[in-house]
């Protein structure tokens, strides 16, 4: 129990810039997930109940069995199934994207809460950090630069799905399914598997995000643990245009935002916390407007996406 | 269909609209649907009103039926499979059949739960139901019920002096300007900045709960609200009062009456048919000369001034002050009764009843059937799930579908 | 007499549901719990319904329970419900916010039914005959974990994570911090205020902010401190818990802490309903308080950490709050602006209701109000 020397002002910065990266993973996850559902035409604004879902079983699972990668696979796979439940339902005809996602955020968080309630007492063991700064004297540095393999592997996924779109032909398939669902039909692509598919992998993504947040930061499973990323990431999706790597930079930015109100306090800046707190949300409305306009669809945007087809 | 209008555009309008319901088997058209088909662009003469108004009218019979059948259908479902769900966790289901009837729908006692809890649901949803017709999918209820709470609970303190009924009267309207506002402030970022109008409006409805808790927790607060902050108080006596001696405020009977005003606006006024238009082909709408613009940012105000007066209503009627409490879920609810409902303004009002039905019977499966909280939210998924899934079952049975001319 | 009353009440009410799984027998209290969140967050809802589970073992009682009530009608339909299907005789709505207007409106409907609300503040003629208020001096508890944070901590920096600045947190934070300073003057306690009773990332976010800044003792107000607790453990710094002992989940950095003990209020409100008494005829008193003597709430046992000079200083503080000779609030008291606000020579027991309306931060504590 060593004794921490003092930031001082020097907190700030450093809380915003370790808080991107801790508070950002779940979004990244989240946002890169919603970023392949969306690329295929589909809206998923369920992914909250895939996030409640992911974080109980990993961290259920990783109680019983103790291992924590267990847990995590556990969570991709509740987010699957949850994935496939939305991705059957809302492409039977006549049923509209955001009425399945809002109905599946209250089915997913009911049975994340209903089974997760023998696991709020218990402690399970958690992911393991990699310190990046162990080097350095001072402690707060250290924890601050503590980072989980799973921001890593989110970023990987980032990068891998930026090419996957660009250079595969499964890529190029998703795509026309989102652009033109017509014209893929007429190829002889299955749209509905496309979809199907897509949405399943996208909330295995947004399971993944679930367990970071009970298996690593903040590292519990409480009923209250999510902070809306599942909501947000389909604002940080058009935040970043649709493109998987632009979600990368913007999750960081959505995660740095979130430390901001709190370590502001920190160094005595405490009046007006509420609007502080929502500087994430007043940020992307901001961005918007500033980026979109009537002249031209949103650059990046598929074109199937929110007219259902 | 209202035979208001009088330019040869409109009537084409009308034309090419009535041919177009003609081909499909549901008077209503939700635009955004997976209908891939529009009606024409290019204006066409009016169809006779011979063979196919007998078509027509056969045609409404079952397709009534169907619209009630096939909802019925599915509740009858997820209650069953809400069954299994207690059965596996060592509930007695025909126990359960039994409390939530009896908390819901058996007696006068708990049909008063109910409708006070369908409520806020009713206006809610509209905020929905209204801008959907023109294609347009709103989800910023929560954030104009919260504004419209605030600002009526402001308005309501800034007149000390003015009789109960004249406090009331400034208390609506402020909650209904608003939240009016602040949904056409969608609306408006959509017309003049193509910004995406799901996004925006569940953007602002985090911005609205924060202003909600900065200003409670701050210039608005009263002292005295110690523990929950909270403004000021509206007096006791200016407060909405029950509907004669049930435990109904005056908010369920304008609920109704907004609920069939719109439909009425929606089904039976030239601005309805307006919206419907813009709603079905927009282009072909900017290119009859319909005033896009206009109608959308009017139409957004009123769905905004919906919610908005559901938070005068929470205010006035049931908390006495603006505090955190405005936050409850309602405008979420709303969406989802407003998509149950297939945007039909009186569907609403049975759906909100239903899902009032849902939320009052929570209680009794924790207190006597020791289920845990969480089993109501499991309820109500599996209820939005299967009644989602049953709108994809119109149409399938030829039973309900036109005998063929 | 009143309690034949209530028997009477007790049996109608049953006689018109008729379908309760378990019959009520004419002779049971049926006492009926709400909370306003889930009953295991492993925090205040939860030390709530540990009360209740241990007033329902007593015989003669039956408790029924409801959870995530909101602050809404909902609550209002609930308390309904509790009397008229399940026959409750008393009521115990246990968050703030159900005080007003919810409690005192289904008061005045159902006279013979009492209402103990807890923390609310009662006042005689003002609101109903039959609603009455029920609180614990926690604060007590935080001023004795205080002492014990101080001289554990090495920076002499403690810092305490809170919900909203409202004045039952206030009296928390300022206790805590009075206490630490009674032993160690040069302390300092630094607060963050999170908007909110449940924020999971943003308490982890506040708890190493308050780490960077050089805190090594955090403790908390907040719905379920379980973040806060295991945060302060995974950085390597001491804590002290909140409504429940958290000790399980920090083994090693986990001091003391403030407990409620719940069971001890709530079976002594079953006696008295048992026998009859009531708050109509004034036999049970509208106002219920108490600290660590009446046995309202108690300290956490010691973690391996506590030097024995902290022990002692413990013991010593608590043995005068036994007594009733300690009084925390004295004048002459400043606050952290500088501003008096208990003038010289003033004295504020603990039953002050002026404590209750609190709405400053003791001079020692870094953070504002606003």
């Amino acid at each position: 129990m060593s004794a921490n020397e003092s930031l001082g002002l020097w907190g700030v910065p450093i809380a915003v810039l370790a808080s991107a990266v801790r508070g950002g993973t779940p979004f990244l996850f989240v946002s890169v997930g919603e970023c392949l559902t969306e690329k295929s035409g589909k809206i998923n604004l369920g992914l909250e109940g895939v996030l409640l879902m992911g974080a109980m079983s990993a961290y259920a699972i990783s109680y019983r069995t103790g291992s924590p990668w267990a847990g995590v696979a556990a969570a991709g796979c509740a987010g699957m199934l949850l994935g496939a439940i939305h991705a059957w339902l809302s492409q039977r005809p006549k049923v509209n994207d955001i009425a399945v996602g809002i109905a599946m955020i209250v089915f997913g968080s009911g049975l994340a809460f209903f089974l997760g309630k023998p696991y709020i007492q218990p402690l399970a063991p958690q992911l393991p950090g990699i310190g990046f700064a162990n080097w350095c004297g001072n402690p707060s540095i250290r924890s601050a630069f503590k980072i989980c393999p799973l921001f890593f592997l989110g970023a990987a996924v980032a990068f891998a799905m930026q090419w996957f779109f660009k250079s595969t032909r499964w890529g190029l398939y998703i795509r026309a399914v989102g652009d033109k669902p017509d014209a893929a039909r007429a190829m002889g692509i299955s749209v509905v598997k496309v979809r199907t598919l897509s949405i399943m992998a996208g909330s295995f993504l947004a399971g993944i995000g679930g367990a970071y947040l009970s298996l690593f930061y903040p590292g519990s499973w409480t009923e209250r643990i999510s902070g809306g990323q599942g909501i947000m990431a389909v604002a940080l999706v058009i935040f970043s245009r649709w493109n998987p790597v632009q979600c990368l930079w913007a999750s960081l930015l959505f995660g740095g935002a979130q430390a901001l109100g709190p370590a502001l306090q920190g160094v005595g800046v405490s009046s007006y916390y509420y609007l502080f707190n929502a500087s994430p949300y007043i940020l992307t409305l901001l961005v918007m407007i500033v980026t979109c306009s009537t002249k031209r669809t949103l650059a990046g945007a598929p074109g199937a996406l929110g007219s259902g087809t | 269909m209202g035979t208001h209008g009088t330019s040869p555009a409109e009537l084409g309008l009308q034309a090419a609209c009535r041919s177009s319901l003609a081909a499909t088997n549901h008077e209503t058209k939700d635009p955004g649907m997976s209908d891939t088909q529009s009606p024409s662009v290019a204006p066409v003469a009016a169809t006779n009103v011979g063979p196919g108004s007998r078509v027509r009218r056969s045609y409404r019979w079952r397709g009534k039926l169907e619209a009630v059948a096939i909802p019925t259908a599915a509740i009858i479902v997820s209650v069953l499979l809400f069954g299994i769900f207690c059965a596996i966790n060592g509930a007695n289901p025909l126990a359960v059949y039994a409390s939530i009837h009896k908390a819901a729908f058996a007696n006068w006692y708990a049909w008063q739960e109910t409708l006070v809890r369908a409520a806020p649901l009713m206006l809610c949803a509209l905020c929905t139901a209204i801008p959907i017709r023109l294609g347009l999918v709103i989800i910023g209820n929560e954030g104009a019920l919260v504004i419209g709470g605030l600002c009526a609970t402001a308005a309501g303190l800034a007149v000390p002096h003015a009789s109960p009924l004249a406090t009331q009267i400034v208390m609506a309207a402020a909650g209904m300007l608003c939240g009016g506002l602040w949904i056409m402030t969608v609306g408006a970022l959509k017309h003049f900045r193509g910004v995406n109008e799901t996004i925006s409006g569940l953007l602002m409805n985090y911005i609205a709960i924060a202003i909600l808790n900065q200003m409670v927790n701050g210039p608005m607060r009263d002292p005295s609200s110690l523990n929950k902050p909270s403004s000021f108080p509206i007096p006791d006596e200016k407060m909405l009062q029950p509907i004669g001696n049930s435990s109904i405020h005056w908010g369920l009977v304008y609920g109704i009456v907004a609920c069939v005003l719109v439909w009425f606006l929606v089904h039976h006024t030239t601005f309805g048919f307006k919206m419907r238009t813009i709603g079905g082909n927009i282009r072909a709408a900017r290119i009859a000369g319909l005033p896009v613009g206009a109608v959308m940012l009017i139409a957004c105000f009123i769905a905004g001034a919906m919610p908005g007066l559901a938070g005068m209503v929470e205010v006035a009627a049931v908390n006495g002050s603006a505090n955190e409490s405005l936050n409850a879920w309602y405008g979420n609810s709303g969406i989802l009764v407003a998509f149950l409902a297939r945007q039909n303004a009186l569907a609403v009002i049975i759906v909100s009843i239903l899902l009032g039905g849902l939320l009052a019977s929570g209680g009794i499966l924790q207190r006597v059937h020791h289920l845990p909280d969480a089993t109501t939210l499991v309820f109500q998924g599996l209820v939005f799930v299967v009644i989602l899934f049953s709108e994809s079952l119109y149409g399938r049975w030829k039973f309900f579908q036109e005998k063929s001319t | 007499m009143k309690y034949s009353f209530s028997s009477l009440f007790i049996t109608a009410a049953c006689a018109f549901t008729g379908l309760l799984s378990s019959p009520v027998k004419a002779d049971d209290t049926t006492m009926g719990f709400i909370y306003v969140g889930p009953k295991d967050d492993y925090g205040y809802n939860q030390a709530h319904a540990e009360g209740a589970a241990g007033v329902g073992k007593m015989p003669g009682v039956k408790v029924v329970e409801e959870a995530s009530v909101p602050e809404t009608i909902a609550v209002q339909e609930t308390m309904k419900d509790m009397i008229v299907q399940d026959g409750a005789s008393a009521l115990f709505p246990t968050s703030f916010g159900y005080f007003d207007p919810h409690i005192l409106k289904i008061a005045k409907q159902f006279p013979s039914v009492q209402f103990f609300h807890c923390g609310g503040m009662y006042v005689e003629g003002k609101h109903p005959k039959n609603v009455g208020s029920y609180f614990g001096y926690i604060d007590e508890a935080e001023y004795i974990s205080g002492i014990v944070a101080a001289y554990t901590s090495k920076t002499h920096k403690l810092g305490f994570i809170a919900a909203k600045p409202i004045p039952q947190v206030l009296r928390n934070i300022n206790s805590f911090t009075l206490g630490a300073r009674s032993v160690k003057p040069e302390t300092t306690v630094q607060v963050i205020f999170t908007g909110d009773w449940s924020m999971p990332v943003k308490e982890a976010e506040s708890a190493n902010s308050l780490i960077d800044q050089g805190v090594d003792v955090l403790t908390c107000h907040v719905d379920s401190p379980k973040v806060i607790i295991e945060t302060a453990e995974k950085r390597g710094i001491y804590c002290c818990g909140y409504h429940a002992s958290q000790a399980a989940i920090a083994p090693k950095g986990y001091l003391t802490g403030a407990e409620w003990d719940w069971t001890h209020v709530y079976s002594y409100y079953a006696e008295a309903v048992k026998a009859g008494k009531t708050l109509m005829d004034g036999s049970i008193p509208h106002l219920v308080r108490g600290g660590l003597k009446e046995g309202f709430v108690k300290l956490s046992p010691y973690g391996s950490a506590v030097s024995d000079e902290a022990k002692a200083a413990a013991e010593a503080a608590k043995a005068k709050f036994m007594d009733g000779s300690m009084v925390v609030y004295k004048g002459e008291m400043k606050d952290n602006t500088g501003v008096v606000v208990i003038p010289a020579g003033t004295e504020m027991k603990q039953q002050d209701i002026n404590l209750e309306k609190m709405g400053w931060l003791v001079e020692g504590v870094i953070g504002s109000t606003k």
